[in-house]
């Protein structure tokens, strides 16, 4: 088919940050996913605490303190996580290799907490279907963080290669900074679900 | 050679030594398309967009028509070995108390049709078209996420083997396609096959989400420059509309066969009534996307009919709008339809007819599509071929099927047939009828796009009408057995029900359609090798797949087209507008915004790489492993730590840097 040139492209950028990316598209369609992943058991959790009127099935209460904590550190790691936003919207290498080892730092935090978490629970998986509730939502969340906070790092130390000069790399940057607002977000409802619904029984 | 030929060879010197530093601004600049002749550009692209040659290149392609094809011809493999367990269950069910194979056999095979049908083909079947024609048809190079799309194909590969291996070792799941419990549960059930079904599941699931995610951006951010939302082919819309479905479907099955799992293995109680879960559970969770799942696979089926209607009926689709609308209608419907599935399982009355009206108003906005179709064939001057007469066949067989789902949803007609052949018939006159004919249609329509060439009209005839009176020989007498009370599931049935004769019947029709099968599979092996030469537009039509030559290069065009028109090749007849100024010497796409689709970035698009197939090795043997022990999971996040920090580690191209 015969073709008439009618537009010049030469002029456009090779890279963009936020909604302009296609890359910042695919991680919220994967949040949409996962979070679906998350509402459903929730849902799940919901539907089994209505269903039984002696809801908690006679556990003990859980230990709300780590999982508190937990919810703190997240909380208080958002300020950073979009300092650390700024600059890579700047292509401010020296700031942007900071802030994600501190990212990197303030990802580990919460993950050695957690691991006081799963006992702080004060019932196993096995006990009965209140018990498996709890550890699967403890657990859903502690496999995102782990994969989150691993992929970080791995974003640091490129970021310290000479790969990380680069466009593309602080649109990563930028996108790590979006999928753990979105890891500390899930977490609230979690964190409800689990500690304080318990109590509302 | 030509002079205009030494120029170009000349400047095919190599120009990717890796810079010491990557660059931001000013960009490391190389040879754009402005100005270049074609012969020139046609050379600088093909060495750019290439899948590398040996056998590590061929595994390593993220070419989104590469992957199409292998996914197409997975798909048709695993439709043949279905179809083969439906075969071999008729001929079992043809007489009453035949020995050909017993109940446990029979479990496996009932089970394995199911799964194979709906995870192994009919799913991926259309995801598949979607890989191949999307990015043809929004006018861009590659597909949003190659290697993502790679890695799909692989892990679904894995899974389907997994499938068919456990089968050959007589370890195939026996529970049913939708493995309620308590049957699936731990007590009873022991043994592995309910864990093969639950990790199949998984291994499917992974696959089409992440083609889904990389189908919505592909059409979100890659559409060629002009083509606005209202100039999106109803086609692409389709599969849009779907992506969308099956990111808010999927994770349902996938959390429904995780908690499975954890009961089988690790000794939860959640679908356990005895320790405080409930068994109903995992019906709204499997049916929550089950339902959805009917529309995955009906939606792009619509989208073929949309696309086939309007290039043989000689006009655009009658109420685009209206078709659009509805689309997007019927996917969000899907979601509120789930308890249809429960009916028979004692739920409150309200909900019951809550589910019913919802049931009903789903009819609406597909039948606004049936009609939107109708106008346009009865407006255009129809061509009727094959394409066509499949397409004329998926109305007569799938507006049955709706007048039984109309049926079915209501409450006490649902309660008499339940689990009966009735059922049956329903189901494959809506699956068979609105997405495996417009398949079919679509395959005659878009093969001479695929391989360039023309497949057999005559045989495409012969094929319509020994598979039109097949199936409905094979599916309509359902109904009538079913009205009668013969349960789906039984491995035989007792002669004094006087199931006998039709059932006989319901068998030969079954070979006769099964035949029309190998029948098409010889149209396709006999075209592909010597059917007449397509040419790049041999129908006629008006989308962009058609304005590249068959099979389209690697790089799918020379130029971007600009979009003016929802059937572009239709409204610019003399010559189509392109974009120019894009490099040849790196894979080069135009990202676009949203809604305008307005030229807004020159990004780099993925080069061909190894580590998609590695990582899919790695989550697949994880998979394998994790029905054995949960420590799975500990000891595979390493391996697949290791190859997804392969994937993305940046190895020196330009297409990373920039």
């Amino acid at each position: 088919m015969n073709q008439r040139p009618a537009m010049d492209l030469s002029a456009l950028p090779t890279f963009g940050h936020g909604p302009r990316s296609p890359t910042w598209w695919g991680t919220l369609g994967f949040m949409a996913l996962e979070g679906t992943g998350f509402a459903l058991a929730a849902g799940a959790y919901l539907y089994l605490a209505t269903l039984w009127p002696n809801w908690r099935l006679s556990a003990p209460q859980p230990n709300h303190w780590p999982g508190t904590i937990v919810t703190l550190l997240l909380i208080a790691s958002l300020i950073p996580n979009h300092i650390l936003n700024g600059y890579a919207k700047q292509c401010a290498i020296g700031p942007v290799r900071i802030g994600m080892v501190v990212m990197s730092l303030l990802g580990i935090a919460p993950l050695v907490v957690r691991w006081f978490e799963f006992p702080a629970l004060n019932i196993y998986w096995d006990t009965n279907a209140y018990g498996s509730m709890l550890w699967v939502l403890l657990g859903l969340h502690t496999t995102h963080l782990i994969t989150d906070v691993g992929d970080t790092i791995v974003l640091t130390v490129l970021m310290f290669t000479h790969h990380g000069y680069s466009g593309r790399r602080f649109g990563d940057v930028g996108d790590n900074v979006f999928y753990w607002d979105f890891v500390v977000l899930t977490w609230i409802p979690i964190y409800l679900l689990i500690y304080w619904l318990p109590r509302l029984g | 050679m030509s002079s205009a030929d030494i120029t170009s060879e000349r400047d095919l010197r190599p120009e990717r030594e890796a810079s010491a530093k990557g660059d931001i601004t000013p960009e490391r600049d190389g040879p754009r398309d402005t100005g270049l002749d074609d012969a020139s550009l046609h050379r600088w692209l093909a060495r750019t967009w290439r899948t590398p040659p040996g056998i590590i290149g061929a595994l390593s392609s993220v070419d989104h028509k590469v992957i199409a094809r292998r996914y197409l011809i997975t798909a048709f493999l695993f439709l043949c070995l279905g179809g083969l367990n439906a075969v071999v269950m008729r001929i079992q069910l043809s007489g009453p108390r035949r020995g050909l194979i017993g109940p446990d056999l029979y479990n496996q095979l009932f089970t394995m049709h199911g799964v194979t049908m709906m995870f192994l083909f009919a799913v991926p079947i259309v995801q598949a078209t979607g890989i191949y024609l999307v990015p043809l048809m929004v006018g861009t190079r590659n597909i949003a996420f190659p290697r993502l799309n790679a890695f799909s194909y692989w892990v679904y590969v894995s899974g389907g083997l997994f499938a068919w291996v456990s089968f050959a070792l007589s370890m195939a799941p026996d529970v049913g396609w939708f493995a309620y419990v308590p049957l699936s549960g731990p007590e009873y059930a022991p043994g592995k096959r309910a864990d093969v079904w639950a990790q199949m599941i998984t291994y499917t699931e992974v696959s089409s989400l992440a083609v889904a995610v990389a189908t919505i951006v592909t059409v979100f951010k890659h559409r060629a420059p002009g083509m606005s939302l209202d100039k999106i082919p109803l086609y692409v819309w389709a599969l849009l509309v779907t992506s969308f479905v099956v990111v808010f479907a999927m994770p349902a099955v996938m959390v429904t066969s995780t908690f499975l799992i954890l009961d089988r293995l690790v000794g939860t109680h959640i679908f356990n009534p005895a320790e405080g879960g409930d068994a109903l559970l995992f019906q709204h969770l499997f049916w929550f996307f089950g339902h959805p799942e009917v529309y995955i696979i009906f939606l792009p089926a619509t989208g073929m009919v949309s696309a086939i209607i309007p290039a043989f009926a000689r006009r655009p689709a009658f109420g685009h709008l209206g078709l659009v609308l509805s689309l997007i209608a019927v996917g969000f419907l899907s979601f509120g339809l789930w308890v249809h599935h429960m009916f028979a399982t004692g739920l409150p009355k309200l909900g019951a007819s809550f589910f019913t009206a919802s049931s009903m108003m789903i009819a609406i906005p597909n039948g606004v599509q049936i009609f939107c179709w109708l106008a346009t064939l009865w407006d255009g001057r129809p061509v009727i071929r094959t394409p066509l007469l499949f397409v004329l066949g998926f109305f007569f067989i799938f507006v049955i099927g709706g007048l039984t789902g109309v049926m079915l949803a209501s409450v006490p007609l649902d309660l008499q047939v339940h689990d009966t052949y009735f059922v049956v018939a329903h189901f494959h006159y809506v699956l068979i009828g609105g997405s495996v004919f417009p398949l079919l249609g679509a395959a005659y329509f878009w093969f001479p796009k695929i391989t360039g060439r023309m497949m057999s009209e005559r045989l495409g005839r012969w094929h319509f009408w020994l598979a039109m009176v097949g199936f409905n020989a094979a599916f309509f007498p359902m109904h009538i057995v079913g009205l009668w009370g013969m349960p789906r599931r039984v491995y035989t049935y007792p002669a004094e029900l006087g199931w006998g004769n039709i059932n006989f019947f319901i068998s030969a029709g079954a070979v006769l359609f099964f035949l029309s099968f190998v029948l098409f599979a010889f149209n396709l092996v006999h075209s592909a090798l010597r059917g007449a030469p397509a040419g790049n537009n041999p129908w006629d039509a008006g989308t962009l797949e058609w304005a590249t030559s068959s099979p389209p290069p690697s790089y799918n065009f020379a130029r971007i087209p600009i979009v003016t028109n929802v059937e572009p090749l239709w409204a610019q007849r003399e010559a189509l507008p392109v974009a120019t100024g894009l490099r040849v010497d790196v894979r080069e796409l135009v990202v676009s915004t949203v809604a305008e689709a307005h030229p807004d970035i020159r990004e780099k698009s993925a080069t061909p790489s190894i580590w998609p197939l590695l990582a899919a090795i790695a989550v697949g043997g994880t998979f394998l492993y994790s029905i054995f022990t949960p420590w799975a999971i500990v000891w595979g996040a390493a391996p697949i730590a290791i190859t997804l920090i392969g994937w993305f580690w940046p190895k020196g191209d330009p297409e990373d840097e920039e």
